[in-house]
């Protein structure tokens, strides 16, 4: 039941001369404060760990399963000859074999060690380089549009030059890699720096912090969503880079995916051909997934998630 | 002698701050002068463009005036602004930690100071929470604590707030009310809010705009607590109200 009260002029006057004459207090504040506190403060909606898994797992799965299904019917279709183009059903029991074999996985640790060596390098110099043209105007001026130009080369393009002046080594590829990698990461820094609210930068000011200290507390975490997305960037480079790599650049006694797939080109060995394309791309799909994390992560924290939206 | 430089804690005198030159030259402040004693409330009140915001950061010491000098006797000034301005990948108590943290206090007296500074805005036990998951009077007592990790004497805030619905500043009001006498800090407190600043100053310093200039100063004698729509208030406001609409009004022509 609901209190209907009327209030008439006679009561309002009333109401003022109580105001005037007593002496007004602010008792209560705390209570009343507390009240809104509570009214206020949002509890996130949770959902179980396996119904969050599950809901992010079976669309994969369907598209997997859908692919699979597209593939198989261009087999049956006998557009190609199946020794050129192999169904599923010879290629996923050809990698199921591979996977039990040694050779694939010292391919693989090779392939994985040139990739992270590659971008490690590619990281600790795309930072200083964004660092350092975010900091001076003049280098901004000079370099600020070749960061990004060289960015859009495609990486192949290196390989004639870096062949010459390595020859047919892991330096090559390596040089290529991090040529690759870098400008992605550069830019990330340096758009990252750039967007961070003058506000914060303020705000760390006032409270003392400058230089090195202002860096470390304020403007790296704040930068950090771009630095992010710039290293997720990176990495794409830095692997396109490697793979065109070890498909052109076949250093003598050293396999690895990119060499076993031209290999079984050679040997006109398609069902070898696609099960190391399988193997390139499912690294592609977990390390993306890993920075699927770690950004969604560092977003949750900031409250930046859709469902997070008030 | 001494007697004089004790006698106030913010000695603001004859500031004048210019930004660009030729004919891009803007003067935001012009000639300001006034002064805080030790642990007193003063509001700086005015509208748009009268350079309240440049003031404050002159005092902060992120900006220098162009002309005229700013004496806080070597106290320390805390700025807090419009909005709570909290860095968003840190918790609550982060964020009250920072300032600390940035002056090198060692970890443990940090987590204890920071407890006490949020149970005094009332906030004890929601250290863990993210910035996004308080609301705007909480996030802006938050960032009051924050201030206060500064170990400000002279404490500045910047229309604190404007942005928060009536219910709730006006329990702020009581709030920071509390924690002025509690602490005894001097309070210089930006508003365009009339009534807010009679709710709450000693003494209000009304500036005309572009540039700022002091226009008045008004010594609030009221007796505290006040309540923002008690009439003494009221009738208060009407007249500085007046006084700060003559000084717009001066602008459209």
């Amino acid at each position: 039941m609901v209190t209907e009260t009327t209030i008439e002029p006679g009561a309002l006057r009333k109401a003022r001369a109580v105001s005037i004459d007593e002496p007004v207090s602010t008792d209560g504040t705390d209570i009343t404060l507390a009240g809104l506190d509570a009214l206020d403060t949002v509890t996130e909606p949770g959902r179980p760990f396996a119904a969050r898994v599950w809901s992010a797992t079976w669309p994969k799965l369907g598209a997997v399963a859908i692919f699979l299904l597209l593939w198989q019917i261009v087999v049956w279709s006998d557009w190609k000859p199946s020794y050129v183009l192999p169904g599923p059903s010879e290629v996923l029991p050809e990698l199921a074999h591979q996977i039990m074999t040694g050779d694939f996985w010292s391919a693989l640790v090779r392939t994985m060690q040139r990739a992270f060596v590659g971008y490690a390098l590619a990281v600790l110099i795309g930072t200083v380089v964004g660092l350092a043209v975010s900091r001076f105007v003049l280098l901004r001026t000079a370099v600020g549009s070749f960061v990004t130009a060289l960015q859009t080369m495609p990486s192949i393009v290196w390989f004639p030059l870096a062949i010459l002046l390595f020859k047919l080594t892991e330096s090559a590829i390596l040089f290529v890699v991090v040529l690759g990698a870098a400008p992605s990461i550069a830019n990330g820094v340096i758009s990252g720096i750039d967007y961070v609210p003058p506000l914060l930068t303020k705000v760390g000011q006032t409270m003392g912090a400058h230089g090195l200290k202002l860096y470390r507390l304020v403007v790296a975490p704040a930068a950090l969503p771009s630095v992010v997305a710039g290293l997720k960037q990176g990495w794409a480079f830095a692997w396109r880079s490697l793979m065109a790599g070890e498909l052109l650049v076949i250093v003598p006694g050293h396999p690895s995916i990119g060499s076993d797939l031209e290999n079984s080109r050679q040997f006109l060995e398609a069902t070898g051909v696609i099960a190391s394309m399988m193997t390139i791309f499912i690294i592609g799909v977990l390390v993306d997934a890993a920075f699927n994390v770690a950004d969604r992560r560092m977003r949750a924290r900031r409250g930046l998630l859709p469902e997070q939206a008030r | 002698m001494t007697a004089v430089v004790d006698a106030s804690a913010v000695r603001i005198d004859g500031v004048s701050r210019t930004f660009g030159s030729g004919s891009h030259r803007v003067q935001a402040l012009d000639n300001v002068s006034f002064d805080a004693r030790p642990g007193q409330f003063v509001c700086l009140l005015g509208a748009s463009g009268c350079g309240k915001s440049t003031l404050l950061g002159i005092l902060a010491g992120i900006d220098r005036p162009s002309s005229g000098m700013v004496d806080v006797g070597g106290r320390r000034v805390g700025l807090m602004f419009q909005d709570s301005a909290l860095l968003p990948w840190l918790t609550a108590g982060g964020n009250v930690a920072l300032p600390m943290k940035i002056r090198g206090v060692p970890k443990a007296d940090r987590q204890a100071r920071v407890a006490e500074l949020l149970a005094m805005v009332r906030l004890a036990g929601l250290a863990d929470k993210r910035p996004h998951e308080l609301s705007g009077g909480m996030r802006q007592r938050v960032s009051l604590a924050r201030t206060f990790a500064q170990e400000a004497d002279v404490l500045c805030m910047d229309e604190p707030f404007g942005a928060l619905d009536a219910m709730t500043r006006d329990l702020l009001h009581d709030e920071l009310e509390r924690i002025w006498r509690e602490t005894g800090v001097t309070v210089l407190f930006v508003t365009h809010d009339v009534r807010e600043a009679v709710r709450l100053g000693d003494r209000i310093v009304l500036l005309s705009s572009r540039p700022g200039r002091v226009a008045e100063i008004f010594d609030v004698g009221l007796e505290r607590p006040r309540r923002i729509d008690s009439p003494d208030v009221a009738v208060l406001a009407a007249t500085i109200t007046a006084r700060l609409r003559e000084e717009v009004g001066r602008h459209g022509h």
